[in-house]
């Protein structure tokens, strides 16, 4: 008997992924992206033991625009995975399992993830402004 | 008549040398242990990089010799790569398939996680006896 070459149904290239699956795979890719970030912080505190000059070096790096952007980035995907994880913790002991609890966790998520990465860069630049 | 391969060889035989259990969830605790540490170990950096002035040298080693950043500091190093790396095996188990590259990248992971973790917390005591 021939076997017929039927697509895999519902398969990630077709499948729709809804905003739990969505924001399950951000967590992942932020969690992935955080462990730069705390190299990027290893380094910083080594450059400051290493003295002022490697110090300076490195700050200059972190002012510049694409430094900013770096750090941008790392405060959206901290901000994202700190919010998410409490929600992951939430699951783990059993609570907010069901479609209407989680739903409204995802936008809890979303929303305090932003409001926490504008209340961080308003502190951080309001020298500036 | 006699096909003794599976019949009287009891599970045990295939579980020996397979680690024992009970310990399966340790893997899966620790992920959960030490996200909890982190919330307010995280909270704490952000707080302390976002209000503090540590614009220069002096203010940054001033800040982390003091004996609470200090700890903290060491801490979040510490404890932040242990479930960064935790985080990573997991990633890693589930989409590398091939089992050499899999084994290789998971003690690549582990190896380069302790070192930096080392080489932070080396720094912060760097820092704080060098400002006594």
């Amino acid at each position: 008997m021939k076997i017929p070459h039927r697509p895999l149904s519902p398969h990630l290239q077709v499948y729709n992924l809804p905003l739990t699956a969505l924001l399950s795979i951000s967590h992942r890719i932020t969690g992935v992206s955080l462990t730069l970030g705390i190299v990027l912080l290893t380094l910083w505190v080594f450059s400051a033991a290493l003295g002022e000059e490697e110090y300076n070096l490195f700050s200059l790096f972190l002012n510049f625009w694409l430094g900013k952007l770096v750090l941008f980035g790392f405060s959206v995907a901290l901000f994202y995975h700190l919010c998410n994880g409490i929600r992951h913790l939430f699951w783990d002991i059993g609570m907010n399992f069901d479609l209407k609890k989680t739903m409204l966790a995802d936008y809890t998520v979303l929303f305090s993830s932003i409001i926490l990465t504008i209340l961080v860069w308003f502190f951080a630049l309001r020298d500036l402004i | 008549m006699i096909d003794g391969s599976s019949q009287f060889r009891s599970h045990l035989r295939h579980a020996r040398g397979m680690g024992s259990a009970k310990e399966g969830t340790h893997h899966w605790l620790a992920q959960r242990v030490t996200a909890l540490a982190l919330l307010p170990l995280t909270f704490w950096l952000v707080f302390s990089l976002v209000t503090l002035s540590l614009e220069g040298h002096l203010e940054f080693i001033t800040w982390l010799s003091s004996p609470i950043s200090g700890t903290l500091m060491i801490l979040f190093l510490l404890v932040s790569f242990h479930h960064g790396q935790l985080g990573i095996q997991v990633v890693v188990e589930d989409y590398i398939s091939n089992i050499t590259i899999r084994r290789t990248l998971l003690i690549v992971t582990k190896f380069i996680s302790y070192l930096l973790a080392t080489l932070g917390i080396v720094s912060v005591l760097r820092i704080i006896f060098e400002s006594l």
